[in-house]
């Protein structure tokens, strides 16, 4: 099965059930990631990224719930695995972390125990021999001193340290998927560009796929081969992360490109502000007609108000969503 | 310290009754039961009978002595069946919610409608006198603040980012709930827990005061206060000084609980600080 993607997503609708109504919360969300690649999903706050996340992970709940669409992992679909063979795929196959390491850990539970955990919980090892491997596990994320550090309480941890402990979790196991949902946001920026080399070099070591994702492109296209970005509930454009920057079609991911701060342009020097986006995600119950840009959108016309635009596919790969692109 | 007092203190009467209950064969003058006497009947208390004798020439000393046994184990152990079954419904009901959280609730309120000590005499009037349905009765019918507390600190502990965490990590509900949420509401349920205990020995007396506990010759302080009760004027050493067992240890109990709190509760914490 070589050939075969590690985690493919085919025309994925997510629905939220708000009492008297069902409205697609995202719809029409297609990927596919191959072993050991590195994806990223990119979009504004409120984008549908995370609802996208858990779905893949089984983890939808009330009020939302897969509508339609097929989610393969290995070539097996997710949604009909049992609930058991969801869970064992948790943590062990498709490992995951968030943006707040802070509150991601047990505050009474040593972090070396909480790790160790993992070993016990889904590769049946005995405490003592998972206790011998937490250590070993916060050894490659870098901690220092990880025979004594296993018995520290997250309390006692830096925000940095906590997200290593965190990574450390997530790759015990030798999961083939890491999702990491904002993993640096919370953390400062110095501390964020030695957390991303970690994640990026242990993946790169063990040969885990990556789904990045965050409001960040800059931070995305760093990380990841080829970047989807996500605009209210729909992918609107997926290239590679090089061309993204380079030539971006959709005014969408123009938009987020123009707000970026680069080096040596004038906006970096403080001369201009960075360009913003105007206008805010829309809610879910009210997403527009057509294209779902069209309000923030400056070359919206009549059509991008009543057509939702189908994919055009880009000679140079990669596919976009407008009535109008570049 | 002067805000440890209440625990310093609690903690030591508390101990004192454990350490009195255990050493009681090594403490104790006479066997509380056997060494009967009708020639020392109704002695006051003297060099002799420290704490005087009864109508049958019984050391009350030593009865006392073996009585906390008893009392404390009722405490301990219904105390104990109570939180077990308090943590497992409400923890569980908070968790999971839906249907199964209404009929904890249901029977939560049932519960907290009926004064579990009418409960235990119902649960008392069936099962008979003695040590084991004292136990049983005392430990089904005093569970629901732990419930109430459970079901509350789970509620708002699911939602912790530890929590979901652990779900997206392949954790099981059964794990989750042991190994997340147990331990982050064990000090407000060790509170209860010892206010509970206090309480037990409480009713423990009552129930024995009324001929429903450890059945005659076996000393409870319960019991010993009922056996007590036509000789009130007479010889009041004989409900005196097993009177003063039952309070020095639920004060001690209630101080215990009151000193956890402070050191425990987080929000009692935050207050001081
Ligand atoms: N549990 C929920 N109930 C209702 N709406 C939700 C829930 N979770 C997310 N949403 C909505 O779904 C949309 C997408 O959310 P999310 O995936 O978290 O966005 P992001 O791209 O920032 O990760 C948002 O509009 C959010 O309000
Ligand atoms: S379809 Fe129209 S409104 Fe939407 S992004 Fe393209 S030009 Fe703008
Ligand atoms: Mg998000």
């Amino acid at each position: 099965m070589t050939g075969a993607p590690l985690i493919e997503v085919e025309d994925l609708r997510i629905d939220l059930d708000d009492g008297s109504r069902r409205v697609a919360a995202a719809e029409g969300i297609s990927f596919r990631i191959d072993r050991g690649e590195t994806f990223g999903l990119v979009g504004e706050s409120g984008c549908g990224k995370s609802i996208t996340a858990l779905a893949l992970i089984g983890l939808l709940r009330q009020p939302l719930s897969i509508g339609s669409g097929v989610i393969r992992f290995d070539g097996r679909e997710i949604q009909h695995l049992s609930a058991t063979a969801q869970r064992n795929l948790r943590g062990n196959r498709i490992a995951m972390i968030f943006q707040e390491p802070m509150t991601a850990l047990n505050p009474v539970s040593p972090v070396g125990r909480q790790i160790a955990e993992m070993f016990v919980l889904h590769k049946g090892k005995s405490w003592r021999e998972a206790n011998q491997l937490a250590v070993e596990a916060l050894a490659s994320v870098r901690v220092p001193a990880p025979e004594r550090r296993v018995k520290d309480y997250p309390h006692q941890l830096s925000g940095g340290m906590r997200q290593r402990v965190m990574i450390a979790i997530a790759l015990a196991c030798g999961p083939d998927l890491l999702i990491a949902d904002e993993p640096t946001t919370a953390l400062d920026v110095t501390v964020q560009a030695e957390i991303i080399e970690l994640m990026r070099n242990l993946c790169a070591e063990r040969g885990t796929a990556i789904l990045m994702i965050s409001h960040d492109l800059g931070l995305v296209a760093n990380v990841c081969r080829r970047v989807a970005v996500m605009y209210a509930g729909r992918i609107v454009e997926e290239r590679g992360s090089a061309d993204i920057f380079r030539a971006p079609s959709h005014p969408y991911t123009q938009g987020l490109v123009d707000s970026l701060p680069r080096l040596g342009s004038r906006a970096a020097l403080g001369r201009n502000r960075l360009k913003e986006i105007a206008g805010v995600v829309p809610a879910i119950t009210n997403f527009p007609d057509g294209c779902r840009f069209n309000p923030r959108c400056a070359n919206a016309t009549d059509i991008c108000r009543s057509v939702v635009p189908t994919a055009d596919f880009l000679e140079a790969g990669g596919l976009v969503r407008c009535h109008h692109h570049a | 310290m002067k805000l440890r007092a209440n625990l310093i203190i609690g903690g030591a009467l508390f101990a004192l009754a454990i350490l009195v209950g255990v050493l009681a064969p090594w403490l104790a003058h006479t066997d509380p039961v056997m060494d009967a006497n009708l020639l020392n009947a109704e002695e006051p208390p003297s060099w002799t009978w420290w704490f005087g004798t009864d109508d049958q020439g019984r050391d009350i000393y030593s009865r006392v002595v073996y009585g906390a046994r008893i009392s404390l184990t009722v405490g301990i152990v219904s105390q104990l069946i109570n939180s077990v079954i308090g943590v497992a419904l409400g923890l569980s009901a908070g968790y999971w919610g839906g249907w199964w959280d209404d009929v904890v609730n249901a029977l939560t309120n049932v519960m907290l409608a009926i004064p579990s000590l009418i409960f235990a005499l119902a649960i008392m009037a069936v099962l008979g006198p003695g040590l084991t349905s004292l136990l049983i009765a005392l430990g089904l019918t005093n569970w629901s603040f732990t419930c109430r507390i459970a079901r509350a600190s789970a509620l708002s502990l699911r939602s912790q980012g530890y929590v979901q965490a652990a779900t997206v990590l392949g954790y099981g509900d059964l794990r989750i709930m042991i190994t997340q949420l147990l331990p982050n509401m064990l000090g407000p349920i060790v509170v209860i827990g010892t206010l509970g205990m206090g309480s037990a020995v409480l009713s423990e007396a009552a129930l024995s005061f009324l001929g429903l506990g450890v059945r005659p010759p076996f000393p409870s302080w319960g019991s010993m206060l009922s056996d007590a009760r036509d000789q009130i004027t007479t010889a009041p050493w004989l409900s005196v000084f097993p009177g003063l067992a039952i309070f020095l240890t639920v004060l001690g109990l209630n101080l215990l609980g009151d000193g956890l709190r402070d050191i425990l509760d987080p929000q009692s914490r935050s207050r001081r600080t």
